[in-house]
């Protein structure tokens, strides 16, 4: 940093130390336990155990993992200490991909606002869109029209299929699974060309805006979401029998990374994790948004808590969001796709050429954009990961005065060092994979 | 509109009213979200309250620095602070969200840290001393999370500059 | 084997006339650039959104494998292409140049994405704008997230480039870029290339 930078002084209070896992040696018997109690998450009586039989300094080895590794899903760093092939401690290490998005948040206007956020969590980039106009919608006190909500249905969960496909085919390249890896990248294309006819992109789409969408669907997309409801059954049956019928898949699964509901809990965890504990819960159904609470989806649990488990709610996660879709197709309402409030909409095209205050009024909200009463809101919707929210400030000017994003996978990552005590080192792979933390989203 | 709801009606004679509580905090409604504002002192005791009535998971923790943002609304009773710790709680149970705005002066930056109730908090907090200085009293490793760790300042203040920051770059240390 | 079954491959029965398909004649230079050209290593280095359309990029629709590009080399020590997918943050920015000293040469860069190539809609403090600050960049691909088709015509700019460019100018030096590296005493002026 240059001298030209000039910070006040009581911002210079600012390392506590080093981020990286301390070897053994160094650390004091008591630190190492209030460590072992803080990083593992253990139990007191677990961690008076874990101290008793603390091996020796020379039987171990603290070995770095990332943030440059095939399969830590982009930057995700981990020291892990070993003992032979298993894993004592194990440290996660994050922020390489910190972007300052919630720094420039701050600076973007409302509207501009999703084109900042759905850079987030870019295997499923419509729901943090989402979460941020459902929050400065609440704001504003305003209500969507019918068929806006039930565009955006269709969109996050056809998003969540993609997002989905693409944890097969990285769980199945993790593995080992390489044609799994290549089967999941073909049904997610197919996904993204049904995204990418509606939005214009393949990912961070800018679609769902406050106020509603930002284009209607165009023609004939019921024949493009009917393809996919036709292929992905049988596709998803191949799935059936390349992996959950394979002995090396579910050998490598089973048992591996098992965590209970307690323990999620505790950490906060959400999504597929909690579920996969065979805890029953799931923000679409228990605090419906949108209308979720009119249509009809299992919320699917699992009963061991272990890699397989997850792996397996995430598989028939995509058949329910696959019964969620063909309900929007019958219900999609008709009517307006974006409020008809002038104060949020912008004029539609054809009236900027006839309408002086027309155009007057659309270059006025896309410069200084909408002014937001004055409050503070927080909307949390069920993403892919869990349960993804947004904490929105306003000070009554244009721009969020704060705008923050509780990120599932931030939190999820936290049961790394807990799942993967005393696993193998081949497993923690597998670990990770089963975690799906997408990175864009864990350091904002 | 604002965070005051029970008195904004009758904005005349605060007085007379008794200012709405739970858990005996004081409780305020935004966008029909509730809303406590515990103090620093009695922020530890409300989550062990809190923890026991069933709200068994922090889904969130981050913080605000209101430096520039002199309008918001609190409780008569409640001094505001340059800082705001939010804490938002779930009860799964009763399907209800909680949400704490804890004040945190802007000298002595301390709050006490959640973490042996809620060790979900851990990361959070973390975020939270990285991005606005905010230290946690028995926080097991308050070290920064998302900048790297000799970073100088707290990027989210409001006093630090958004952009064209000159990089801070620093050789790999190991060998090439 | 006898004289009668050996093959003759042509060249015995038609004399010197088999030369113009059985031999391959060039300059030394040509034929090592023509050898680069088509072998060129990418490792993985994917960091944000671009990832998964580099990624993508390998899959079965795109299908990198048509130029010979689908090994994608999970160790920088094999690779002789860094494609830079993503935002590069300032605590990624060390690491990334590590990985790019640990190439052998000869070695290129691609910059995909606006993020990498300029620091994209992050103008703030977290996100080094322009990752040709750290490493000298042969072909930037642009777009949030480029298409795989962009990053297919990204890769085949760079084929040309090689093949049509110079062979012996060391990547990085002469460009004269210099950055700032933290010493122990303040910033200290570090020159590209040389490091």
């Amino acid at each position: 940093m240059t001298a030209t930078h000039e910070l006040p002084a009581n911002v210079n209070q600012t390392s506590e130390g080093g981020q990286e896992l301390t070897s053994a040696d160094v650390v004091a018997a008591s630190e190492r336990l209030r460590e072992l109690g803080a990083v593992l998450r253990l139990s007191e009586n677990d961690a008076i155990l874990a101290e008793r039989e603390q091996v020796p300094d020379d039987e171990t080895m603290i070995i770095n993992m990332g943030p440059q590794h095939p399969s830590t899903h982009g930057v995700l760093r981990l020291m892990l200490e070993l003992q032979g092939e298993t894993v004592l401690r194990c440290k996660p290490i994050i922020g390489y991909l910190h972007t300052g998005m919630e720094r420039t948040g701050e600076e973007l206007t409302y509207l501009q606002g999703p084109t900042n956020v759905t850079r987030m969590d870019y295997a499923a980039p419509l729901f943090t869109e989402l979460a941020f106009s459902l929050t400065v919608e609440k704001l504003l006190d305003i209500e969507v029209p019918e068929r806006a909500i039930w565009i955006r249905m269709l969109m996050t969960e056809m998003n969540r299929i993609s997002s989905h496909l693409l944890f097969m085919a990285t769980n199945g390249m993790d593995l080992g699974a390489v044609s799994m890896m290549l089967y999941g990248w073909r049904e997610r294309e197919e996904a993204l060309r049904f995204l990418q006819e509606v939005t214009g992109l393949r990912m961070n789409h800018n679609y769902i805006r406050p106020g509603g969408v930002a284009a209607d669907l165009p023609d004939g997309w019921r024949d493009g979401v009917l393809r996919l409801l036709d292929m992905l059954p049988g596709r998803l049956a191949e799935y059936d029998t390349l992996l959950n019928q394979q002995p090396i898949f579910r050998e490598r699964l089973q048992g591996v990374g098992a965590i209970n509901a307690d323990e999620c809990l505790a950490l906060g965890v959400t999504g597929p994790i909690l579920r996969s504990t065979g805890y029953d819960w799931d923000l679409r159904r228990d605090m419906p948004y949108l209308a979720f609470d009119q249509v009809d989806f299992d919320v699917v649990v699992g009963s061991y808590g272990d890699c397989f488990d997850r792996y397996a709610i995430r598989l028939a996660e995509i058949h329910e969001s696959m019964k969620i879709v063909r309900q929007c197709l019958e219900k999609m309402p008709k009517g307006d796709y974006r409020i008809q409030d002038k104060k949020v909409t912008p004029p539609p095209r054809a009236r900027i050429d006839e309408s002086m205050e027309a155009l007057i009024h659309h270059f006025k909200i896309f410069t200084e954009g909408f002014k937001v009463p004055e409050g503070e809101a927080y909307v949390a919707i069920e993403s892919p990961r869990g349960e993804l929210g947004c904490y929105i400030v306003s000070d009554g000017s244009s721009n969020p005065y704060r705008m923050h994003v509780r990120a599932p996978s931030f939190v999820n990552l936290q049961t790394l060092p807990h799942l993967m005590h005393g696993s193998l080192v081949a497993d923690a792979v597998a670990i990770i994979s089963s975690v799906d933390p997408i990175l864009g989203e864990v350091d904002r | 509109m604002t965070d005051i709801d029970a008195q904004s009606g009758e904005a005349d004679t605060p007085a007379e009213i008794a200012p709405e509580t739970l858990f005996d905090t004081l409780l305020t409604h935004s966008h029909g979200q509730l809303v406590l504002h515990p103090t620093r002192e009695s922020y530890p005791g409300l989550l062990a309250t809190l923890h026991a009535a069933g709200y068994h998971s922090v889904v969130d923790l981050c913080g605000v620095d209101y430096l520039t943002n002199d309008s918001r609304q609190l409780p008569a009773a409640i001094e505001p602070e340059r800082f705001e710790v939010v804490v938002n709680l779930i009860n799964h149970r009763e399907r209800a969200r909680l949400r704490l705005r804890v004040q945190v002066p802007e000298i002595d930056a301390v709050l006490p840290s959640a973490f042996i109730l809620y060790p979900g908090t851990e990361a959070m907090e973390r975020e939270t001393f990285d991005m606005f200085g905010i230290s946690f009293d028995g926080h097991p490793d308050l070290t920064r999370i998302l900048m790297p760790e000799d970073w100088i300042g707290h990027p989210l203040r409001k006093d630090y500059d958004v952009g064209r920051i000159p990089v801070q770059f620093k050789g790999a240390p190991a060998n090439r | 084997m006898s004289s009668e079954t050996r093959p003759t491959g042509g060249l015995l029965e038609s004399g010197l006339e088999g030369l113009s398909h059985n031999f391959l004649t060039g300059t030394l230079e040509e034929l090592v650039k023509w050898a680069r050209r088509h072998s060129v290593m990418p490792a993985t280095f994917g960091l944000a959104c671009c990832a998964l359309e580099m990624m993508a990029a390998g899959g079965p629709h795109y299908d990198l494998a048509r130029y010979g590009m689908e090994t994608f080399r999970a160790s920088p020590r094999q690779a002789d292409l860094m494609i830079v997918a993503g935002r590069v943050s300032q605590k990624m920015a060390p690491v990334l140049r590590q990985i790019y000293d640990q190439m052998m040469e000869p070695k290129w860069v691609i910059s995909m994405g606006v993020c990498a190539s300029s620091g994209g809609m992050f103008n703030n403090y977290a996100i080094v704008q322009g990752v040709d600050q750290i490493v000298p960049v042969d072909v930037y691909a642009p777009g949030c997230p480029p298409s795989p088709e962009t990053l297919m015509h990204a890769i085949l700019t760079l084929h040309d480039k090689i093949k049509n460019g110079e062979l012996t100018r060391r990547k990085g030096e002469g460009l004269g870029l210099v950055v700032e590296q933290m010493g122990p005493s303040g910033p200290v002026p570090v020159t590209l290339g040389q490091g």
